[in-house]
């Protein structure tokens, strides 16, 4: 998959989960749309379930299973789920390795 | 009743005995075990998997084609499990290694994915296998009691994990059942522990199923994290 792909992937998960949210996540800011972490809204739950969601979708679209939320993902200084053009960047990594 | 099981360990003894059950109740059951059991070929309603509960890779085939077959799973009922009954001192870490990897790593991948699965109905039902040599701490079971401890402490912290999902985690404990499981075991001991039981008999496969039942209600979705021991353990 290309990036603008998986930019579109994303932003397709997070527009569908956004139903579920009071506060629901801004992505007027395309690939600079925050995630998780300051000045984000997602509680740890939204999180888990997020993360599933997105896991599932590159799966149906690429037939690859990944798991994002390893140890490498979390011990990263700079979170790979800080924004959707950075968690994009960190499942095309997976993809290709 | 038309619920879709997934039962682990179905080959024989108490999970061959869960299947028919609950196939006899009118549910779809989903079985898995190493090999294949004789009494599977042909049985209405019931589907087998070839799958060790610890094999991560052939854990998520099942559930893909699960998914994919019937789009939900209503219950899972973590019923795989071997024993070592030897003095730890007489026990070697292999042994170890395949205890703690059937019973204790293969419940805790069952759960992850059965839960990923559930959520998306936002309901579920899971029952983990205990047993009652966990509070009675039997000597001569050190391996296996602490396999089925870390199932009580799974349990209860998934229970946590999994309730914002719509999905129960409890576990029973059975007290010793004449099966495969305890044939390694004296039956001056079994004596001996059923003595310590507040009911001094063996338990039988319905008492296993009556709890698992209570914990399966639709009416049971405020019940999760519990562990209830057969016999007054």
């Amino acid at each position: 998959m290309t990036k603008e792909e998986l930019i579109s992937l994303i932003t397709t998960q997070v527009q569908s989960y956004n139903d579920n949210l009071d506060e629901p996540v801004d992505l007027s800011a395309g690939a600079d749309s925050v995630l998780f972490g300051e000045g984000g809204v997602l509680t740890s739950v939204d999180f888990v379930t997020l993360v599933l969601d997105i896991e599932e979708a590159v799966e149906d679209a690429t037939g690859k299973s990944i798991t994002l939320a390893d140890e490498r993902a979390m011990s990263q200084k700079h979170s790979p789920f800080r924004t959707v053009g950075s968690l994009a960047n960190y499942i095309e990594e997976l993809l290709e390795a | 009743m038309d619920r879709i099981i997934l039962i682990t360990g179905t080959r024989k003894g108490i999970g061959a005995a869960l299947a028919d059950y609950f196939v006899s109740q009118g549910d779809t059951v989903i079985g898995c075990s190493r090999e294949m059991p004789d009494w599977a070929e042909g049985k209405k309603n019931y589907c087998h998997f070839l799958a060790d509960v610890a094999d991560e890779a052939a854990v998520k085939k099942m559930f893909r084609a699960v998914a994919k077959e019937y789009g939900r799973l209503d219950a899972l009922i973590n019923n795989a499990g071997i024993a070592s009954m030897n003095h730890s001192l007489l026990t070697p870490v292999r042994a170890v290694q395949q205890v703690l990897s059937t019973n204790t790593i293969g419940t805790f991948l069952l759960c992850r994915e059965a839960a990923k699965l559930m959520r998306k109905a936002n309901y579920g039902r899971i029952v983990n296998f205990s047993t009652v040599a966990v509070p009675l701490k039997l000597a001569g079971e050190a391996v296996y009691a602490a396999s089925k401890a870390a199932i009580v402490s799974l349990t209860q912290t998934l229970a946590r994990e999994y309730a914002d999902f719509g999905v129960t985690v409890n576990a029973v404990g059975p007290t010793p059942i004449q099966t495969d499981l305890i044939r390694g075991v004296t039956s001056e001991k079994l004596e001996h522990l059923l003595e310590r039981q507040a009911i001094h008999r063996y338990g039988t496969y319905e008492d296993v199923e009556n709890v698992i039942e209570f914990f399966l209600r639709k009416e049971s979705n405020f019940i999760t994290g519990q562990v209830i021991y057969l016999g007054g353990v």
